[in-house]
């Protein structure tokens, strides 16, 4: 007995030690964490439970048969953020370089399956130089048992991946299929063939950076939601990022205890927009001014800025958010804030998180690039993914809510459970210079006649009344109240039931 | 009596006027300008009128406009404010001939007073002792020279017309005066249309003392004490005060008495101010006269209890002074702070646009604002960039500094660069607690610029202590949560370290202290997570601490200072020091435009070579020219803008050339 403990003392020991003093010491030096001393930021002091320390790898081939380090380069296990329970895999590269094989494979597998039943989320810190090579096909299907899994797990328990270190080949397609994904600047990159295949095959000289960094990722391609400084900050916004979060699909999201007053009038909002109305103004401060205590946490805030997508509190309670961004290419919808949106919504929707949409919108973005790029499928996401949506919705027209991009955005008719508009806003096919140069085609010669008209259609659209007369707006509202009117509204929703018909799955325009 | 009132004016001082209207019962009638719809002035007073676009040149300056008002709304006097038509004799000659009342002095009197070199004239003639100068009009810069010559250097370059530090140019040598001349006739051109300049010698150390005096039509005239106003940049007044530190009560006599005698001269009615310089050994020189409210005439009305605007109502109504003399005490100290949309940490650059946040302590006995926005308001460019006026009362001077120091950690300006923090410095610096007073006070305690104020180490011990309790008050809210797993019984107690500027301490909460390093420091505060202000005491003395999240931990804005804190686990810290420190992008071959403004010219071409010191761009800005400079010699790369272009903030203007050898000053990396 006491030679066991003796033994699992020493086991535990090599554990921890990962790959070695010397290899924890290169990767300090590269300016990142260890995989335990991330779990130690990342979950509450005292609260992770390891699995699986003593699973050691299976693969007798090239030499490897006596290089074997317990935990084979994965630690996992579950603990706490905040007292609430989370699944965990945090890859070591101070082991084999994070390599995966079938058993680090495995290890990954059963706290996803655990989490699937639990009802918890799962939080993956990717770190990992890719497939253990010497194990072939085995570690190959070791990737694809946790892409499986991803997808089961889908809409069931949030999934987060946080890239803290290479992710490249077949490996990118695990954090891809989760929900959101974070990467740390300058230590961490993505991509599905490196520079090097790269230069082989079209030529093109890129830096690991360029192709796949966390600024790339999180301004091109859209890949990753987030992109932090460092790990300790990284660390640090995915608790506060979780905190946000249902545990799954069955949970109503978390409250957290407020001061902030649902009564609390903000005047100035009353002066937001402006009296111009090309002239921009910040959506962004009617985010903060609106939720709870100012706190706005704003995913993919550095790409397709005409539309604002994150997670708010209102009387405590997660709420999402989408707004157009006048400060933007006038707010206007394109391909990418639609993908951007439409993702974000169905999130919304999977974990039963109320969305509130702020509109200002002046229509689609016109030109070839947008139509050869596929606008009408791309804007159809964020069509589909509102229209499907059954959780709370709750709209304020801010200003413009022209054209199609008016139905598009929570709109009555996509079941809107309460929209509301301000006295600036302005509900029509489209702006009014531009609609009675197509109403009087036959005028456009004489300026005066046009002007006329002009103003004719602005008098009886730019206002929320017309809107109004038919009910697709349920009240008109002054902004200096707008967050007791929305909070009321969200409560008075808190025990919403509406179920779309039975399907195996939908069919959203990919 | 009047029946009711127009104010030719806007912002705070409308706002001013209108509150002295309510006092006395008169109805008011405010105007305003296409960018000014929706403004304080006109919510406040009973009737408002639109009178024309955004520059005041097309609204507040039109003379004939407010006049049609006046009779349009029956308004039968009318209040100028300061600024604007105020010293206008022309708008005052148009509405004695319209039969409404100007309150304000005679049209003798702003005729006498407004030009700079007559002014000088009469002030020498009532006995009022003057600085050496020339008092003719100097036809071009070599005739400046020559009379700079004549003065002995230094010399002040100024405009005839000019008033609130326009076409002011200190000169001390020849080439200073040619350049400050050209410049000065230009913005007097621009400013005033009216290129008129003079010279005259300049005072060493000087300290700008003035006298408030007040008239009425019966021949009475008193004198209701000085404001100090030497804490001034670039002229433009910053913070007064009243009683000055610096005078006995022999020179606030004869000083009075001179400025009595001045405003006899010119049968002077209403309120009236005589500027004058005071040297090192109480030495006094007659500046010029004001014939309108200034600015800073709350200090007046702290220390006097008379309303200044109710006196000058009280007297174009044909009333009597109700004091004599004898009757005026100077009670207790006041303090006046400027709170200006401009950037302090960028070189005092004005900011335009919303003010997304603007949040201000309550006036009490001890605090007075004068402000004419309130959050959500827009700061134009098109009027001047100040956002309130801050007045703080105490019974003597270290009380009046300090409750000064209290209303300003309780304002919040947000959205504008502002210069509270700016503010807070000064009124702490020992230099001003000492009534150490120059109108060079600025230039010399900040010849860098400011970067922020020092923190006195118990100071920022407690602020350690205030970022503790926050934490502690964050960490508790979190952890009340319904569904929370159980947790080990034999967990060790999480040990707390502050990391603030580089440096770790450690801390721990207690009941009623924070333990921050050996220090025991005592807190009450009843902060909750998204509170803008800290309110509470520390060491049993009350305290206000402006809050900032930041992405891990807060920044602590107090008495001019920022500090950003964050409190970490030991563990947590150990590993952040593992974190390598990155260093922002070197943007210093670039020219970047330091304000929102409009490119005036570019002086130079691609492929020129330039000299430290030579002229780059000019952009102008809140009506201000501003010349950029190449801060070191090089080459011009690219040039990204051209005249007429209108820039936002940092916006690149034009690039240098990679120099061959690295520059031997590297500016500091900016801090994230």
């Amino acid at each position: 007995m006491q030679d066991i403990i003796q033994q699992l003392e020493e086991k535990r020991a090599a554990a921890r030690l990962g790959g070695g003093q010397k290899r924890i010491d290169a990767q300090h030096s590269k300016g990142k964490l260890t995989a335990r001393e991330r779990l130690d930021l990342l979950l509450d002091p005292g609260s992770f439970e390891e699995w699986d320390m003593f699973v050691e790898h299976t693969c007798n081939d090239f030499g490897m048969a006596d290089q074997k380090v317990p935990g084979d380069g994965v630690v996992t296990g579950y603990g706490t953020i905040n007292g609430r329970l989370v699944f965990v895999f945090s890859q070591d590269f101070t082991v084999f370089g994070g390599a995966l094989s079938s058993m680090h494979a495995a290890k990954i597998c059963k706290i996803m399956d655990k989490a699937l039943q639990a009802g918890a989320p799962v939080i993956g810190l990717n770190d990992s130089g890719g497939a253990r090579i010497q194990e072939g096909v085995d570690s190959l299907a070791g990737y694809a048992e946790v892409f499986q899994r991803n997808v089961m797990a889908s809409g069931v328990v949030p999934q987060l991946s946080v890239i803290m270190g290479p992710c490249a080949g077949g490996a990118v397609y695990s954090p891809a299929m989760t929900d959101f994904i974070f990467m740390v600047k300058d230590s961490s990159y993505m991509f599905v063939t490196g520079p090097d295949v790269v230069k082989t095959v079209t030529q093109e000289v890129v830096t690991q950076e360029q192709l796949g960094g966390a600024v790339t990722h999180t301004t091109k391609s859209s890949v990753a939601d987030l992109a932090l400084e460092n790990d300790v900050e990284t660390l640090h916004q995915t608790r506060r990022f979780f905190d946000f979060l249902p545990l799954s699909n069955r949970e109503q999201p978390p409250v957290r205890v407020t001061h902030d007053p649902v009564t609390r009038q903000d005047m100035s909002l009353d002066t937001l927009v402006p009296a111009n109305p090309n002239k921009p103004y910040d959506m962004k401060e009617l985010i903060t001014k609106l939720v709870d205590e100012g706190d706005f946490f704003e995913i993919q805030p550095g790409y397709a800025k005409n539309i604002i997508i994150g997670f708010a509190r209102i009387e405590g309670r997660t709420i999402g958010i989408v707004a157009n961004q006048p400060m933007v290419l006038a707010g206007c919808l394109d391909i990418d804030s639609s993908r951007k949106g439409a993702r974000f919504v169905r999130f919304c929707d999977c974990f039963n998180i109320p969305i509130v949409t702020l509109v200002d919108v002046p229509g689609f973005l016109p030109g070839t690039a947008q139509e050869y790029g596929g606008i009408i499928k791309h804007g159809a996401k964020l069509l589909f993914a509102y229209a499907e949506a059954t959780v709370p919705k709750v709209t304020l027209i801010t200003r413009k809510a022209y054209g199609g991009a008016y139905d598009v955005m929570s709109s009555k008719h996509l079941r809107g459970d309460v929209n509301f508009a301000w006295p600036t806003a302005e509900i029509a096919v489209m702006g009014p210079k531009g609609a009675v140069e197509i109403i009087f085609r036959g005028d456009i010669g004489d300026k005066a006649k046009i002007d006329a008209k002009a103003e004719e259609y602005r008098q009886k659209f730019a206002n929320p009344f017309v809107a109004g007369h038919r009910g697709f707006i349920d009240d008109v509202i002054m902004p200096h109240g707008t967050r007791f009117r929305i909070a009321r509204s969200l409560a008075m929703l808190r025990d919403k039931k509406l179920e779309n018909p039975w399907k195996k799955h939908d069919n959203i325009p990919l | 009596m009047f029946k009711k009132i127009l104010i030719a004016n806007r912002g705070e001082i409308a706002c001013r006027v209108i509150k002295s209207c309510k006092k006395l019962g008169i109805p008011s009638v405010a105007v305003y300008s296409d960018a000014d719809d929706g403004a304080m002035h006109m919510r406040m007073a009973d009737e408002a009128v639109h009178i024309g676009k955004s520059p005041a040149s097309e609204s507040y300056l039109l003379a004939d406009r407010i006049i049609q008002v006046c009779k349009d709304t029956g308004a039968d006097a009318v209040h100028p404010g300061y600024g604007f038509l105020s010293e206008n004799q022309a708008f005052a000659k148009a509405l004695e001939a319209a039969g409404i009342t100007f309150i304000g002095p005679s049209v003798h009197a702003v005729a006498a007073m407004g030009d700079k070199i007559e002014s000088k004239k009469l002030a020498k003639e009532a006995g009022v002792t003057t600085v050496p100068g020339y008092l003719g009009i100097i036809k071009d810069a070599d005739e400046a020279v020559k009379i700079a010559n004549e003065i002995g250097y230094p010399v002040m370059v100024k405009a005839s017309a000019g008033g609130g530090g326009k076409g002011m140019r200190l000169c001390w040598n020849d080439a200073e005066c040619r350049e400050g001349f050209v410049s000065s006739t230009n913005e007097a051109k621009a400013s005033f249309a009216d290129d008129r300049v003079f010279v005259e010698k300049f005072i060493e150390t000087p300290r700008h003392i003035e006298i408030q005096v007040l008239g009425d039509k019966h021949g009475n005239i008193v004198y209701v004490g000085e404001r100090e106003c030497s804490i001034q940049r670039r002229h433009q007044k910053v913070l007064e005060e009243a009683p000055s530190p610096f005078l006995d009560e022999a020179t606030r006599k004869a000083m009075g008495e001179q400025a009595v005698a001045l405003a006899r001269k010119v049968g002077y009615y209403s309120a009236g101010t005589v500027e004058f310089i005071v040297g090192a050994k109480r030495d006094f020189y007659f500046l010029e006269m004001n014939t309108r409210l200034q600015v800073e005439h709350p200090v007046t009305e702290l220390v006097t209890g008379i309303d200044l605007v109710e006196q000058m109502i009280r007297v174009a109504a044909g009333q009597k002074l109700p004091f004599r003399q004898e009757d005026i005490k100077l009670t207790g100290w006041a303090l006046e702070a400027r709170l200006y949309a401009e950037d302090p940490y960028r070189g005092f650059l004005p900011s335009t646009g919303r003010l997304v946040y603007f949040r201000t302590p309550e006036e009490n006995a001890t605090v007075r604002i004068d402000t004419g926005v309130s959050e959500g308001s827009e700061i134009s460019m098109f009027y001047d960039p100040m956002i309130a006026k801050l007045c703080a009362y105490g019974k003597d001077r270290a009380a009046a500094c300090d409750a000064m120091l209290d209303a300003l950690d309780a304002t919040y300006v947000g959205g504008i660069g502002n210069n509270v923090n700016f503010l807070s410095a000064v009124v702490g610096h020992p230099r001003f607690r000492e009534g150490r007073l120059s109108t060079g006070f600025i230039a010399e305690e900040y010849p860098d610029g400011f970067h922020g104020a020092t923190l006195p180490a118990q100071r920022r011990t407690e602020l350690l202590a205030v970022a503790t309790l926050l934490h502690a008050r964050e960490q508790a809210r979190d952890r009340a949560r319904v569904e929370q797993l159980p947790v080990r019984h034999d967990l060790p107690k999480q040990d707390w370290l502050a990391v603030a500027g580089g440096e770790e301490v450690s801390v721990a909460m207690g009941d009623d202290e924070v333990k921050v390093g050996g220090a025991a420091i005592r807190i009450h505060g009843d902060w909750q997570p998204g509170d803008l202000f800290f309110r509470g005491s520390v060491q049993g003395k009350a305290i206000t601490v402006r809050i900032t999240p930041r992405s891990e931990g807060w920044r602590l804005t107090h008495g001019g200072t920022e500090l950003d804190v964050v409190i970490r686990t030991r563990r947590a810290a150990e590993l952040a020091r593992l974190m390598p420190v990155k260093v922002a992008p070197d943007m210093s071959k670039y020219l970047l435009c330091p304000m929102p403004g409009l490119v005036v010219s570019i002086a130079v071409t691609e492929g020129e070579a330039v000299k430290a010191g030579q002229v780059l761009a000019v952009v102008e800005a809140m009506k201000m020219e501003n010349v950029l400079r190449a801060e070191r010699d090089g080459t011009i790369a690219k040039v990204s803008a051209k005249a007429g272009d209108s820039l936002a903030v940092d916006q690149v203007i034009l690039e240098f050339a990679e120099q061959e050898k690295p520059a031997e000053e590297k500016k500091p990396a900016k801090k994230k």
